[in-house]
């Protein structure tokens, strides 16, 4: 494994792809609780519910590794053969049971613990759930070091996950990863559940009142949440360790809800990003780090962590939509900022000129478009594209209003003595008072508020100031 | 193991012991004290986050080191300062997600704390396959290795410890005004954004001095346990704060030496869970909010709004039949023998049960009680009587619940038809001095002056 398979495409083993899928299927079973959890602010939850089924899943390994020691339960055969793919199944399904009953029960008592703690110590939620699962985490890690040598599991496997030798652990007779299996029927399982449940679930998280008004149960939807929650996150615990899970669970919800405000197209989207996001992490892992510390000296390296690599590339995924999204990026806000300033400065030369002519004054341009302290980039900025779009004309007797640029300017300075006779008629301002916020309001008003202001104010020719307002053409 | 061993490690003959219980109860103490601030802020979880953002800080710090001398990567040190700035750049990046509109704190938080781990997770990886590098020595900052703690690190632990506890003990007034009304701390034209700085900062340096003996996995457990067990003892903010420092170090005291006693029990792992037993018995023993006391408190005021009802109840049956029978004597010329003559007359059960809306089950208990009292009598004819002290009871109550009902309608505004109801419940908690005063007032009013009678008739 390394990234010789750019330039050689066969150093790309089946392991990779089976690395690849069997982390793009856990991705997927995670995103789609996850996404919920995420409209429901409960994000922390899932953080909570990783920490503490912990205890569960080692009582329950050891208490099946015991069972097997003692004879009650048969051995994994070590070497199934060909055509037994039915009795490696059946074994993959049983200690896939046993641990998510251990699983489970320790996060039905994590959930009873808080919620016990919360009511009779009246204690803060999330105190609450950080006295609970920081315990019985810690509670899973005693077990681990105690019991290290009886079962196989390791304190490094729990953080990390062993995504990298799931290629190792297939189904009898086979070259499908017992993980791919599991995390597989986990999407399975969570998308049938979801798609059971999506009305329910859709009115329990947008509006529980109306949801409780309509006999829905909020507790019952929160427990159906929260199972499927849990089981996803023991079937994806072995492969990405219990902290990679949260972000398996959060990223890809918090990525599509930047790209979508539909809550449909938001879940299939989060499946998108999860796979994708895996996929792509797996390919990274086994590039990046060579790349990188080949040119910082060290030429050792030649890959990192897949699990680990996953959630950086996911969050990656996550900061590019939070730049790029086409409806809540970062740079589509700046954009919209920036054109509205645009527009706002242009307006406010055009003004300028109007009363320039008005009064009959002149002047140097700087001397025009001042607004007490100079003239700024920006101004000049919006005067060349004024002169670019022919508002006004360059002259040696300073800047001149072309015809639409004139009729322009009319429009704007309505609005703002409009504006201001408006003011001085409803509110009992002094003079010096209405410019200010018609200066800021002559941007915002079109030609339908215009009319109904002129309509309001008897259709009026002069402002409180005495000046003539401009008729609209 | 021995007696002798048990005594050896008790009384701290051993010098590694005495270090490292000196490191971890100061270290204790610490997320004690800040982790109430953090309590009151309701912001507990951070620093879960600030921990496992660590990560990739230790990692990186370990990196340069070796890129820049090689076998240098292991100087505790550095990699503090590298975990330090790991923590404050995810509390930085969760701060800059938390302003998209879109992604609320509890997602940013989670964000943060499982991208910033696997971002460690893929730089400890990368270390691993460094020839001179194995992750052993920067797992114990996973997992904390108390028992490898020198006197060096429990040097610097108790000077930064020493440090916090002298920061929060000088900037106490504000840093509670802080966590209890942040816009009036900011109207009194108090630096707030630095005070909420320092706080972070204080989180921050809790996690790291914690890091190298409880590990960043359960740091986290010592800035939200004690100060959550603290709040069962007290409401106030001053001995909250002390008492949970205390708890801080006492569990960190019994983790360290359990560990010392029992071989192959991680540390970390049993500070976290002797605090868990601190957090038990705080929750069930605790003086202010403990279960028990609530517990027993609610058991006493309810078996004594019991027997205030029983009363009245029985003197409002008595008072009808007496009435019913023509020998009522509404203005108490002959109270004594007035008295005598009620405290004779039966009260069957049927009758009481239907005075109020009780449940069979509830009325017996309150019967049985008021028994034990000795304010009420079953005869041997099956019917109740109240006793000479009874009488006195279920007077007391009546007159309590009518001047009561009388205030609430004169004085009170409130509408008659809710009066009863309230009365009820109000009744009970009257005291004496008011009684008085309301006595008094009514006593003027000549039309009222029947006071026992109930003004619903």
């Amino acid at each position: 494994m390394s990234s010789e398979f750019l330039t050689q495409p066969s150093a790309w083993s089946s392991i990779d792809t089976w690395i690849s899928v069997t982390g793009a299927l856990a991705a997927m079973a995670c995103a789609l609780p996850g996404t919920w959890l995420l409209l429901r602010r409960q994000s922390l939850l899932g953080d909570a519910l990783s920490h503490a089924v912990l205890p569960g899943i080692v009582i329950a390994y050891l208490g099946m590794s015991w069972m097997e020691d003692v004879g009650w339960l048969a051995a994994p055969v070590a070497d199934a053969g060909l055509g037994r793919v039915a009795e490696g199944m059946s074994l993959v399904a049983r200690r896939q049971i046993v641990l998510f009953v251990g699983a489970a029960l320790s996060g039905v008592i994590a959930a009873l613990l808080s919620e016990f703690i919360q009511r009779w110590g009246r204690v803060e939620r999330s105190a609450a759930l950080g006295v609970v699962f920081t315990s019985m985490f810690a509670l899973g890690l005693l077990l681990i070091r105690l019991f290290a040598d009886r079962a196989h599991l390791d304190p490094g496997c729990v953080l990390y996950g062993n995504l990298e030798t799931t290629g190792f652990d297939t189904l009898a007779g086979t070259e499908i990863p017992r993980a791919a299996i599991v995390n597989g029927v986990m999407v399975l399982i969570n998308g049938l559940l979801i798609t059971v449940f999506y009305k329910e679930l859709k009115l329990n998280t947008f509006d529980p009142e109306l949801g409780a008004a309509q006999g829905l149960r909020p507790n019952w939807v929160s427990l159906v949440l929260m199972s499927i929650t849990a089981a996803t996150v023991v079937a994806a615990f072995e492969s990405v360790g219990a902290i990679l899970v949260i972000a398996m669970l959060i990223v890809p919800g918090a990525t599509a809800r930047l790209c979508s405000d539909r809550l449909g197209t938001m879940l299939v989207l989060s499946l998108v990003i999860a796979a994708a996001g895996a996929v792509m992490g797996h390919v990274f892992a086994l590039t990046l780090p060579e790349m990188i510390c080949s040119r910082i000296g060290f030429p050792q390296v030649k890959d990192a962590s897949t699990a680990g690599m996953m959630a950086v590339t996911s969050f990656g995924g996550f900061l590019l939509a939070a730049l790029v999204s086409p409806r809540h990026g970062i740079i589509r806000s700046w954009m919209d900022r920036a054109r509205l300033s645009l527009r706002i400065a242009r307006e406010d030369l055009l003004g300028k000129l109007y009363r320039r002519d008005e009064t009959a004054a002149t002047g140097t341009l700087a001397q025009t478009y001042s607004n007490g302290n100079g003239v700024g980039w920006f101004a000049w900025f919006a005067r060349n594209s004024l002169i670019r779009q022919q508002l006004i004309q360059t002259g040696s007797q300073g800047d001149i209003l072309t015809e639409s640029g004139a009729a322009a300017a009319r429009t704007l300075v309505r609005s703002h003595r409009l504006w201001e006779l408006y003011m001085a008629r409803h509110f009992e301002l002094p003079d010096d008072h209405l410019h200010a916020t018609a200066e800021q309001v002559e941007h915002f008003l079109g030609p339908e508020l215009q009319a109904e202001l002129a309509a309001e104010l008897d259709q009026p020719t002069t402002d409180p100031h005495g000046k003539t307002i401009p008729v609209d053409n | 193991m021995t007696a002798a061993e048990l005594i050896r490690v008790l009384t701290l003959q051993d010098y590694n012991t005495r270090l490292v219980l000196c490191g971890t109860l100061l270290f204790g103490a610490c997320g004690g004290v800040v982790g109430a601030f953090m309590l009151l802020r309701k912001k507990s979880l951070v620093g879960d986050v600030a921990s496992h953002a660590a990560l990739p800080g230790i990692g990186l710090a370990y990196l340069i080191l070796e890129a820049i001398a090689p076998g240098s990567g292991k100087t505790p040190v550095w990699l503090l300062v590298g975990a330090a700035a790991g923590s404050a750049g995810g509390l930085v990046c969760a701060g800059l997600i938390q302003r998209i509109r879109l992604i609320k704190e509890d997602a940013a938080l989670g964000i943060v704390l499982s991208v910033f781990f696997g971002m460690g997770i893929v730089l400890l990886s990368v270390i691993q396959s460094l020839p001179t590098g194995s992750s052993a020595g920067l797992s114990e900052f996973i997992f904390g290795k108390a028992a490898a703690l020198t006197a060096a690190d429990v040097l610097s632990i108790a000077i930064a410890s020493m440090l916090i506890l002298l920061i929060c003990g000088l900037l106490f007034k504000e840093l509670s005004l802080l966590c209890f009304d942040e816009s009036y701390a900011a109207a009194l034209g108090w630096p707030t954004r630095c005070l909420d700085l320092l706080l972070t900062s204080l989180v921050v340096a809790v996690t790291v001095i914690g890091m190298p003996s409880v590990g960043l996995l359960l740091v986290v457990a010592q800035l939200v346990i004690p100060p959550t067990s603290a709040r069962f003892w007290t409401d106030r903010h001053g001995p909250l704060t002390i008492i949970s420092g205390a708890l801080g170090g006492l569990s960190s005291a019994i983790g360290i030496l359990v560990s010392a006693l029992v071989p192959r029990l991680a540390a970390g792992a049993v500070i976290v869970l002797a605090g868990a037993g601190i957090f038990i018995v705080s929750m069930l023993c605790g003086s202010r909010r403990g279960v028990i006391w609530r517990w027993m408190r609610h058991r006493q005021s309810r078996h004594h709004i019991g027997q205030l009802d029983l009363m009245r109840a029985c003197f409002e049956i008595l008072e009808g039949t007496v009435e019913h029978d023509g020998i009522f004597d509404p203005d108490h010329h002959h109270p004594a023998a007035h008295e005598r003559d009620l405290t004779a007359i039966p009260v069957s059960y049927d009758q009481l049960r239907d005075a109020r809306s009780w449940s069979d089950v509830r009325l017996r208990e309150v019967l049985l009680a008021a028994q034990r009292d000795g304010s009420i009598r079953q005869d041997a004819d099956g019917h109740y009587r109240l006793t000479v002290e009874g009488m006195r009871l279920a007077r007391r109550a009546t007159r309590n619940h009518r001047l009561w009902e009388m205030y609430l309608i004169h004085f009170a505004h409130t509408a008659p038809s809710r009066v009863d109801r309230e009365a009820d419940e109000i009744e009970h908690v009257l005291e004496p001095e008011l009684v008085e005063q309301l006595e008094s007032l009514l006593e003027q009013d000549r039309v009222r002056a029947r006071v026992p009678v109930n003004p619903h008739g």
